[in-house]
């Protein structure tokens, strides 16, 4: 098994088959249930290593060990840790390997997940660094599709607002050409289509993909509608926002053209992308995939730890 | 016009006048030839020439067929010397590996795939920026424009002397 034992700094890391065994070991999980995996971890710990906060992530990790009888440790925010005085990252994942079996790391630095990987003596997962990568968000959305939708590989899937500064977008976009979906569909303001290398590297790599600038134009096609935030401050300026932020807001009347068995995701939190009237409508997914978070964890870090 | 005298002269043709210099002898060591005029200097102090404990010598705006007018660097006695620098510098340049007093290989340095600690990343989110322990280290995403994406963040630096 190739999983044991190795870090989870971007989705690259991860082969095809190692992504497809993280997400189909997850939706076993969820299919038998949380009870099964009780003791699978009973002698196992995590350390949390959250050098800016995120409660969603931490909690939605430390849920994943607790659920598999484990055991956590860490801290939540830089201040209160020997961070504060100034260890380097190399210094407190040395140490940290000792006082846990795996750890998980925010940082608000980009790349700082991967110096760690390179000093800690047990696997590192990325969770979250800066604007850079969050891969256990990619398995995450995977898994929400598999479990709403199924196969990937019949799925046209449609990814809806900023494209061109998230990077955590442009990893699920890569690893969504990885694993071979029926169609990609971007959506995207001008302003803020993929950048151009992304595109050139999709297109070399033989990618089944359209543009759009307006979700109407095609949202009738969609299997999997995955909508983003649009940030004001990504826009030259406040007419510029103002014109183009309703275009890529998701409401009632425009799913009224939707199929019925779309799913709609967000990787959460929303600003404005989602009307709140569509958390009503039984196609929205996003909730579910919160849900999905916690076992796309249990699966990763006991595969990572190799308890299965 | 160029020639080497068996003694260890250089010879060259300056403004119609022949001019001997005398340069170190090169029987071991490495010459940095075909180096655009201009460049030398900046090799010199990039790869910190001055500080070595062997003879160096830089020649400036030497008259050369290909390019009008070339410097070069030669230097006595090293053999491995940091081509990715030179490279990043002046891709044209020729290394010239002499031993016993021949040229025993040559090669166009060109630009390097790989740079490590060499400069730094632009991104000021870049852990490479904040974290000693974190050499920036880059792979070349495309030549013409020399841009460089980093390991560590993957974001693109663009190489300036
Ligand atoms: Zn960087």
């Amino acid at each position: 098994m190739g999983i044991q034992g190795k870090s989870l700094i971007a989705p690259d890391d991860f082969t095809v088959e190692e992504i497809q065994t993280v997400i189909s070991t997850a939706k076993e999980m969820m299919e038998v249930g949380p009870d099964a995996y009780r003791g699978l971890c009973a002698d196992k710990i995590l350390a949390t290593l959250f050098y800016e906060p995120s409660t969603r992530t931490r909690l939605s990790f430390e849920s994943a060990m607790l659920r598999m009888g484990g055991s956590v440790l860490g801290f939540g925010d830089a201040n209160t840790s020997s961070v504060a005085k100034g260890e380097s990252i190399a210094d407190t994942v040395r140490v940290i390997s000792h006082y846990a079996d795996i750890a998980v790391m925010r940082h608000h630095k980009e790349g700082a997940p991967k110096l760690a990987a390179q000093y800690a003596t047990i696997p590192v997962i990325n969770g979250g660094d800066g604007g850079h990568q969050h891969p256990t968000q990619t398995l995450t959305d995977l898994l929400t599709v598999e479990i709403c939708k199924g196969k990937l590989d019949e799925q046209v899937v449609a990814i809806c607002g900023d494209l061109k500064f998230g990077r955590t977008v442009h990893s699920l976009i890569k690893t969504l050409t990885r694993l071979s979906i029926k169609k990609l569909i971007l959506i995207s303001p001008e302003e803020l289509a993929l950048p151009s290398y992304l595109r050139r590297e999709l297109e070399q790599k033989g990618a089944n993909m359209e543009e759009y600038t307006c979700l109407d134009e095609v949202i009738e096609v969609v299997d999997v509608l995955y909508m983003t935030r649009i940030q004001r401050e990504r826009f030259f300026n406040e007419a510029d926002y103002q014109r183009l932020k309703d275009t890529y807001i998701l409401d009632a009347r425009k799913l009224e053209r939707a199929k019925q068995d779309m799913i709609i995701m967000h990787p959460l939190p929303r600003n404005n992308e989602i009307a709140y009237e569509v958390d009503d409508d039984p196609r929205a997914k996003y909730f579910e995939q919160a849900k999905c978070g916690v076992y796309a964890r249990m699966a990763l870090m006991s595969l990572q730890l190799g308890v299965l | 016009m160029r020639g080497v005298c068996p003694d260890g002269f250089d010879v060259f043709a300056v403004r119609g006048a022949i001019m001997m210099m005398q340069v170190t002898s090169i029987s071991e060591g490495i010459v940095l030839d075909h180096i655009t005029s201009g460049n030398g200097l900046k090799i010199f102090s990039k790869l910190n020439l001055a500080g070595l404990d062997h003879p160096v010598v830089l020649l400036m705006n030497v008259p050369s067929q290909r390019l009008g007018r070339k410097d070069i660097i030669k230097i006595q006695n090293i053999k491995d010397i940091d081509l990715a620098m030179i490279g990043l510098v002046d891709p044209s340049t020729t290394v010239n590996v002499i031993s016993g007093g021949k040229i025993i290989s040559k090669h166009k340095v060109g630009i390097p795939e790989v740079v490590r600690g060499l400069f730094k990343c632009s991104n000021p989110r870049c852990v490479t920026n904040s974290d000693t322990y974190a050499e920036p280290c880059f792979r070349l995403v495309d030549a013409e424009s020399r841009e460089y994406a980093c390991e560590y963040c993957e974001e693109t630096t663009r190489y300036r002397f």
